[in-house]
């Protein structure tokens, strides 16, 4: 009841202010949506404290699809894995529907905005709560479309409808690699149900399969598939080039979706999968380098971007990394440990960008920003404390923010296992460390520090956020501080954090492994963030103009990252080009070319005499249709009659 | 009820409300008035009533239900014989539904010849509830060929300005189909002495007869889906046709292909469908492709649509040719989705066109500014033409791709390509119609949707919800009669093991091996 409650209230309240909106007036459709969320923020909380450790259990609502074997319920799966995720979600969202209610206060259409929020938030719950692969793919799908219309919000800008287009067809490039996932896993386990098909894998380990007419390890090609549809959802690099664009939606939206929720769901799905993922060596290899691949990849380019949001966003892409390379190292305890504490200060990071923007009159350039830090105090001490956490700021032995506990595991981890390409993940691992902490500096020292380098006019109105703004930020903040200390027994190898939610196989040792790696180790990622945070320090405060100059000596390669490592460039060429040119050279040159000229046209074209002279044209075809008909009738009658003689 | 001639009845009722309005008389304004009065009570009484059949059908039985028989020519063989099953039972309430549909619906669109109009959709209603029903191949043959006598006067009548190309081009393609049709008729007569469906499905004729009469009826069915190449004939008589047409063109026409699939080739011609069934598979996954391709770069949106909509019955051919029943049931309810959605996104279509009268792409932009229910309406179908989990477009979508995937993973994967190539040039559509910014002039004026249009598309978005929700409704009353199909072919099927796998030179069967 208290999940169904939990599930159900966003969904209520994106029907009734959806529909009703515009009747109920701004005010009343905000305190519904906020209202409702409330109630599921509150049995969120309640969960944690009631069901976190105990055993998988189910809420069923009814049956979806029952056809030839293939039974799909709507049904909610209660463990400690989708307790944890509910409280990020509902906790998460429900402050950025307290927020939105500040951010928005200009905006026309605010039930609009609150009811996809709502909408989403219910679309993310049933995906983290789905008990089968099928109701999985429904909150998938959900989220996608409620990503679409939120980036896609103010949808009179050109960029913005772009934006939303093209997150919603390149993460449909993954879902199509769910889709067939989901075909491969009937075929192979007879079910879509989490629990058949996780009490089966392991029996399956040693077979093969043939698929598309190769033949795989069975688990490999699944797992493959499924996670092929977590890069697209997760911005992996490949499929990440969706997300800096969907920064055109409104700021809460890049805080909720696009860095605290909706993208962390393929790091969910590869957990919720471990059963399956721990005997398909091959895909977690894969994985691993996927995952250290865009960590580094995404830190580079996030180097070199001015737009405080697109820096963030890149930021999330790189933090996505590390948390898939913590699950193909076998830590998936250590991705959602990540998963979690990210949520609140990349949530606060972005959120304190918003009321950056916000204060200084929508301004996003990085380089029309600065000195401004004594006017917004609240909004600059929130900043510093998300950026603390995000670069993992602590005394090793002692303590620190969110992200030290996590980002720390996460590499120790990478070092400690025996998976593939694990120190290929440690060093990336370390090195996006340095360069995250070099751009989160340099996002501190630009937009709040030195000279101030916007205009007079926007410099007057530069004012700190209303209270409906800076409270969400406030508890973010708490929460950025102290999440990774109060969970970090979600690491730790004894306990009952999640109550076999999450499966490790009898070969995996590596929770165990990470708590015994040498001393260099653990400190490595102290001294890759104050490397980094002092390298900023020097270009920015103590040296301004050494950036641009350096910049400048190196121009190849800086061109290359700023233009993102010009994978929008290539998928134009290799993709969008050449689909648009295919389809018009079918239509002009296979339809009307071929087709048409030796088909209808042709024979048309013998007979249009003898039409054009019929004089009224509708009753001149049901005359010739009739005749047709009447030539058949004959045809039979008299072929039976020639048969009866 | 049980006595009553629930079938008869619901066909011929219709043309009965159609000889009503024939007879009224007076000035052009009452005549219109009364037309459009008693084509409303006749469609709306005639779904009700077939609603009773669905509340009277038994589930558990696989055979024909609600059968009637007359003898018609006696000592032919040939009779006058009704029944459905559970293949046929949702044809036959789409089609009683989208008729209603499409009386509210053009309630104000129709100035011209009203009384016609009306006469000719409750025609169309007839010969399409008679289709779906018939049970005698002589009396199937009428209502299929039959049916389109009014379409062509829909489209010739109340058509745009090259409706005399559209029709003549419909009719060339459909008289090949019909003429090899109608040899296939005859031929099996000939060789089985009657005309009697449920005779013809268990009498077995020999493997090599099969293979002609399989491309005799693929023929027509083919033609009538429409599968690629067959397809060029659909843009031009969407484009061509009246809104009301395109409704019931690409709710209830198209749909004829594929139970005749279902009612024909498989039951009657099992060898021939198994060995025919890769050229099947490779046209549909090409047509998923190719038209998906086109659709991209259309301007005319009724012309995207209706390649979208030969894209969608790619997934319908493939599923109809699944020997399994995720595969078979997944291609119905494929249908009865498409039905729904294609149908309401030509009414989409047609509420701006009423408008603005131009149906080029480009004239348009930023209708969410002004007619902002109109622009959650169509957003709504554009994600269950997309196939968005928790619309109809997904289940049957999922259920094909899933059930071919058994067989054949280079079939699924194609499929599914249109996962991607649908998501593409549907929110394309959409963008360039509803979002941007409100510039035109000529926009600015446009309202949004009438009382009549909600009332026309509720009945749709219910559907559609239901259907993606809990399409358990849609599937049960099937189950029996397709798990009897699906026993009846899948002997055929495996005897021609590689016949499901040869399609694009794919794969062996799946099989797991241990190492």
């Amino acid at each position: 009841m208290l999940h169904t409650i939990l599930v159900l209230c966003p969904a209520l309240g994106a029907l009734i202010v959806g529909l009703f909106g515009r009747y109920l007036g701004d005010r009343a459709s905000q305190i519904i949506t906020c209202g409702l969320m409330a109630i599921t923020a509150l049995c969120a909380w309640i969960g944690v404290f009631t069901y976190m450790g105990e055993p998988a259990f189910k809420v069923h609502w009814f049956t979806w699809i029952s056809v030839g074997g293939l039974e799909a319920d709507w049904s909610l799966r209660i463990d400690s894995l989708s307790t944890i995720m509910m409280l990020v979600v509902g906790f998460i969202s429900f402050l950025i529907h307290v927020y939105s209610v500040g951010y928005m206060s200009h905006d026309p259409s605010k039930p609009r905005f609150m009811a996809y929020l709502s909408l989403f938030t219910f679309a993310m719950l049933m995906l983290v709560t789905s008990d089968n692969i099928i109701q999985l793919f429904f909150g998938w799908e959900g989220v996608g479309v409620a990503s679409y219309l939120l980036i896609g919000f103010w949808y009179t800008r050109p960029s913005a409808c772009a934006a939303a287009m093209k997150a919603f067809i390149v993460n449909r490039v993954g879902d199509f690699a769910l889709m067939l996932g989901i075909g491969a896993l009937f075929l192979v386990f007879d079910s879509v149900s989490y629990d058949v098909i996780f009490n089966k894998a392991a029996s399956l380990a040693d077979t093969q399969i043939v698929l598309f007419g190769g033949t795989f390890q069975t688990l490999n090609i699944i797992t493959l598939l499924l996670f092929i549809g977590a890069m697209g959802k997760s911005a992996q690099i490949g499929l990440h080039t969706w997300l800096p664009d969907a920064m055109e939606g409104p700021t809460p939206v890049s805080a909720l979706i696009h860095a605290a929720t909706m993208v962390t769901a393929g790091v969910f799905l590869v957990a919720r999968f471990s059963p399956v993922f721990e005997f398909a060596p091959s895909t977690l290899a894969f994985v691993t380098f996927i995952g250290a691949t865009t960590c580094i990849f995404a830190a580079t380019v996030g180097m070199t971007q001015f737009d405080i949001k697109r820096v963030i966003a890149y930021s999330t892409c790189s933090q996505l990394g590390y948390m898939f390379f913590a699950c193909g190292v076998g830590a998936y305890q250590a991705g959602v440990f990540h998963l979690m504490t990210h949520a609140f200060f990349k949530a606060l990071l972005f959120l304190g960008a918003g009321s950056v923007i916000h204060a200084m009159s929508d301004e996003q350039d990085m380089r029309k920003m600065g000195g401004i830090w004594k006017k917004i105090p609240l909004t600059y001490a929130m900043m510093w404390i998300g950026t603390l956490a995000l670069i993992g700021f602590g005394i090793p032995g002692i303590g620190g923010f969110a992200g030290f506990y996590s980002k720390d595991a996460i590499l120790e981890a990478a070092y400690a296992s025996n998976g593939s390409f694990h120190l290929y993940a440690f060093w990336m691992g370390v090195l996006a460390a340095v360069l995250t902490a070099f751009y989160s500096g340099r996002l501190i020292f630009l937009s709040f520090h030195g000279e101030p380098r916007a205009d007079h006019h926007t410099m007057e109105h530069v004012h700190e956020s209303p209270p409906i703004m800076t409270v969400p930020l406030m508890v973010l903040g708490v929460g950025a501080v102290i999440a990774g200390f109060v969970a970090f027994g979600m690491v730790e190898p004894e306990g009952n954090w999640w109550g076999g939610a999450i499966f490790t196989g009898p070969e995996n040792h590596v929770l165990h492994a990470m708590h015994e790696v040498p001393l260099w180790v653990s400190l490595a990622p102290f001294f890759a963030m104050a490397f980094g945070l002092g390298l900023s320090w020097v270009f920015y405060i103590a040296m301004p103009g050494t950036a641009p100059k350096i910049a400048a000596a190196v121009r190849p390669l800086d061109n290359f990252l700023r233009n993102k490592w010009y994978f929008d460039e290539l998928y134009d060429r290799i993709f969008v080009r050449p689909a648009l040119a295919l389809g018009r050279g079918l239509w002009h040159g296979g339809d009307q070319g071929i087709i048409d000229r030796f088909g209808p046209d042709g024979v048309a074209g013998t007979t249009w005499g003898t039409a054009l002279r019929i004089a009224r044209l509708q009753t001149g075809y049901v005359y010739h249709y009739a005749f047709v008909m009447l030539i058949g009738v004959a045809v039979f009658v008299s072929w039976y009659l020639f048969l009866q003689r | 009820m049980g006595d009553w001639p629930l079938l008869s009845l619901v066909t011929f009722l219709p043309l009965v409300g159609a000889g009503f309005i024939f007879f009224i008389r007076g000035d052009e304004e009452t005549v219109a008035r009364n037309a459009r009065g008693v084509a409303l009570w006749t469609s709306l009484v005639t779904f009700i009533l077939s609603l009773m059949i669905w509340a009277n059908f038994d589930y558990a039985q696989a055979g024909f239900q609600f059968v009637e028989r007359a003898d018609w020519f006696e000592g032919l063989g040939i009779s006058y014989r009704m029944g459905i099953d559970g293949i046929s039972l949702w044809f036959v309430l789409l089609s009683t539904l989208l008729t209603v549909v499409v009386v509210i619906g053009s309630w104000f669109s129709v100035h011209v010849r009203v009384k016609e109009f009306m006469i000719a959709f409750l025609v169309m209603d007839t010969l399409m509830v008679g289709v779906f029903c018939a049970l005698d191949l002589v009396l199937f043959y009428i209502f299929f060929e039959g049916i389109l006598i009014p379409m062509y006067l829909i489209i010739g009548i109340w058509g745009g300005k090259r409706r005399i190309y559209a029709s003549f081009k419909f009719f060339l393609y459909t008289l090949l189909g019909s003429l090899l049709f109608l040899i296939a008729v005859v031929t099996m007569y000939v060789q089985a002495g009657t005309t009697d469906i449920p005779s013809l499905m268990v009498y077995g004729f020999d493997p090599t007869l099969q293979k002609w009469l399989w491309i005799a009826m693929f023929a027509s069915f083919a033609v009538k889906v429409p599968m690629w190449p067959f397809h060029t004939w659909l843009p031009d008589a969407h484009v061509e046709a009246p809104t009301a047409g395109s409704v019931l063109l690409a709710g209830v026409l198209l749909k004829l292909g594929g139970y005749g699939f279902l009612r024909f080739s498989l039951p009657m011609l099992p060898d021939a469908s198994a060995y025919f069934a890769p050229l099947i598979y490779t046209l549909s996954a090409v047509a998923v492709v190719y038209t998906s391709l086109v659709a991209l770069v259309q301007s005319d949106m009724k012309k995207l649509i209706a390649y979208s909509s030969i894209a969608h019955m790619g997934i319908v051919t493939i599923g109809c040719f699944t020997p399994n029943s995720l595969g078979i049931q997944g291609s119905i309810v494929q249908m009865l989705s498409h039905g729904v959605v294609s149908a309401a996104l030509f009414m989409c279509v047609g509420v701006v066109y009423d408008r603005l009268h131009t149906r080029d792409i480009d004239a348009y932009g930023g209708l969410a500014q002004n007619m902002p229910f109109y622009a959650l309406i169509f957003l709504f179908f554009t994600f269950a033409a997309v196939g968005v989990p928790g619309t109809s477009g997904f289940v049957g979508e999922l259920m094909v791709i899933v059930g071919i995937f058994q067989f054949n993973q280079w079939v699924s994967f194609f499929a599914a390509t249109g996962l991607i190539l649908g998501a593409a040039y549907m929110l394309w559509l959409y963008r360039r119609v509803v979002f941007g910014a409100l510039t035109k002039e000529n926009l600015k004026a446009l309202k949004d949707v009438r009382l009549n249009e909600v009332v026309a598309f509720a009945p749709l978005i219910i559907l559609a919800v239901v259907m993606g929700i809990y399409p358990s409704i849609f599937t049960a009353p099937m189950n029996a009669s397709v798990d009897a199909l699906v026993s009846h072919v899948s002997t055929a099927f495996e005897q021609a093991p590689n016949a499901p796998h040869l399609a694009l030179g794919a794969s062996a069967p799946a099989s797991l091996a241990a190492r």
